[in-house]
């Protein structure tokens, strides 16, 4: 993902003159040619991320078009109140990139995961949270985050992450993309967990359950459309995505299903049932790797294949 | 009356407004507004290059209020200054008014930005004198902070990134006035020696006394000043300044003047200097 989003920030360059690009002191070569072809319009911030979002909201009132690119968990979480004040209170058209989203960076330890800052940016007024798929994805969401006049955090992976849309889907901020279809579940997917997702929906067709796949790539704002039609037409809806399931995308999901009853009258109760796959309320403090950490939370596509089936096997007792 | 008198005079009005307004929207932080209108006066009738009726013109210098909980004093700034009407004042806090004690965007003409929570002006200076920089505009700007904000790191993340930047451009004004919330501001963070830090970190840094007009134009003036690097001003200045009974006394962080409080200060800036000196 990030070698994808390297090379966007680059094209897009060339087409925007207004863009310009600021690293948190990471990502040694990787934009060795951005900064060849464009190297006035590279800035190196330092390791100081509280004064790197000042610094792009700064430019950004100037007229430039800021994109900021440092490790996940010391963007969001560190600069939060610049994010929220400098970026959200001001709305500044100034897109955050986060690397290394999740358990991205598993083995270096839980100071370098990030499991908590799409809960902490969808808190906040004015901002767009958007957790693209697949590299594919990440390149998308780059070029429509720059398109838009407001703050956009994107969280990407690392490395190596698997191509799951053949072509170029067709994109927007805010929509989801159905990757698989399917008919009794729907497996609600955000961010570098897509690949593990439609794995499960697979799964689940070996068992004789037809699942559809969502990329459902912008927790905020949240699809609401797409989100009604899936929960009237399947038995259960399960969402994947590697955050805590405080604040992510499952808690999106079911403060959306909270509310929902009462904006529509009390008449349409939702047909689904709701099953969320995310990181509990822990650090993941012992050694390991990324996919040592989801096995951990349940995060495999077999783990999730099998609570799905539980899920409608409880379902069906009732 | 010459010039600089006239400057001065106008400094008096502005604190009898200041006083003014936080008497009668019962807001706080007077000794803290009070303390840097000569700051500003010197920068926006002085030093920056403006023009009130464009106030979005690209090329226009920009100042960072950073001290956003004296809001009270550049409200009153930008008034006088004919960004708008000094009649906007006098609904100042009142429930529903664009004018909040801590400024919000755009609410204003001429607020380059909204601050309220320190510590955030001078990255936002150091962005717009890199944006400058990189759009090839010739535009200065001036961040004016106080001491106690001073305590904040990213105020010296952003000093040490225009320092290796030499954003010559880009000027830091600091409030001097010895006194934070609830204490000496050289007692509770070790800030002095001020001048000395932000030399160390990469300013042409020089000290004034922050209540002298000619001084501050003086240095706001030369920015940049042929050194090539960003310029520090440590403005010594006094808490209050201008109010014999507030000058220096830290009770009027959060105090709000009774009715012959302002009376009383309203009558002595009417008259002249009260003799407080910058330490």
């Amino acid at each position: 993902m990030r070698n994808a989003f390297a090379a966007e920030v680059t094209r897009l360059a060339a087409e925007l003159p207004q863009l310009v690009l600021l690293s948190g002191d990471i990502g040694n070569r990787l934009f060795d040619e951005y900064k060849a072809r464009f190297g006035p319009r590279f800035l190196n911030c330092g390791v100081a991320e509280a004064d790197m979002i000042g610094v792009a909201a700064g430019m950004a009132m100037c007229g430039l078009r800021p994109v900021v690119y440092t490790i996940a968990s010391f963007l969001a979480t560190r600069a939060f109140e610049q994010i929220r004040v400098d970026l959200c209170y001001h709305r500044l058209p100034v897109v955050l990139v986060g690397v290394g989203g999740g358990f991205a960076y598993a083995s270096l330890g839980a100071t370098h995961h990030s499991t908590e800052e799409v809960g902490c940016l969808r808190l906040l007024p004015n901002m767009t949270v958007v957790c693209p798929g697949d590299p594919t994805e990440v390149r998308l969401a780059l070029a429509a985050a720059l398109r838009r006049e407001d703050p956009v955090y994107i969280r990407i992976g690392k490395k190596g992450e698997p191509s799951v849309h053949a072509g170029e889907p067709a994109f927007s901020i805010g929509k989801g993309i159905v990757v698989r279809e399917g008919a009794q579940v729907c497996l609600v997917s955000t961010g570098a967990m897509l690949p593990a997702a439609v794995a499960a929906a697979e799964a689940l067709s070996l068992r004789g359950v037809s699942a559809q796949v969502v990329s459902m790539h912008t927790v905020k704002p949240l699809d609401h459309g797409l989100l009604a039609g899936v929960f009237s037409r399947c038995r259960v809806v399960a969402t994947v995505e590697e955050h805590s399931l405080l604040g992510g995308l499952g808690a999106a999901v079911a403060e959306w299903l909270a509310d929902r009853s009462l904006d529509v009258g009390g008449t349409a109760e939702p047909g689904a049932r709701l099953v969320r796959f995310g990181a509990a309320d822990e650090f993941f403090n012992v050694a390991g790797s990324q996919e040592d950490a989801r096995a951990h939370f349940g995060l495999t596509p077999r783990h999730i294949a099998e609570r799905v089936l539980k899920a409608m096997g409880s379902l069906r007792n009732k | 009356m010459t010039e600089r008198a006239s400057l001065e005079a106008l400094s008096r009005r502005i604190r009898s407004k200041v006083v003014e307004m936080s008497h009668k929207a019962k807001t706080p932080h007077l000794g803290s507004a009070l303390s840097c209108v000569d700051i500003l006066v010197a920068a926006y009738w002085e030093a920056l290059r403006i023009d009130p009726k464009r106030p979005c013109d690209p090329d226009r210098d920009r100042l960072v209020f950073s001290k956003g909980h004296a809001m009270t004093a550049l409200y009153a700034v930008l008034a006088h200054r004919g960004f708008f009407p000094v009649e906007a004042l006098d609904t100042y806090a009142e429930p529903g008014d664009r004018l909040t004690e801590h400024s919000a965007p755009g609410c204003v003409p001429g607020l380059e930005a909204a601050t309220g929570s320190l510590g955030h002006g001078l990255p936002l200076g150091v962005g717009m004198a890199l944006g400058g920089r990189i759009q090839g505009r010739s535009h200065r700007v001036c961040v004016v902070m106080s001491d106690g904000e001073c305590d904040e790191g990213s105020v010296w993340e952003a000093a040490l990134l225009a320092g290796a930047q030499r954003l010559e451009r880009l000027a830091a004004v600091v409030d001097y006035n010895k006194w934070q919330a609830t204490g000496r501001s050289n007692e509770t963070m070790a800030l002095a020696p001020l001048r000395e830090k932000w030399q160390a970190f990469g300013w042409s840094a020089r000290e004034v006394d922050g209540h002298d007009l000619g001084a501050l134009a003086g240095v706001l003036t030369r920015v940049p000043d042929g050194t090539g690097k960003p310029v520090a001003v440590v403005a010594h200045t006094v808490k209050g300044k201008g109010v014999s009974f507030m000058e220096d006394d830290n009770d009027w962080h959060y105090r709000i003047p009774s009715k012959g409080e302002c009376e009383a200060a309203l009558k002595e800036l009417e008259r002249g200097p009260s003799g407080g000196t910058a330490r």
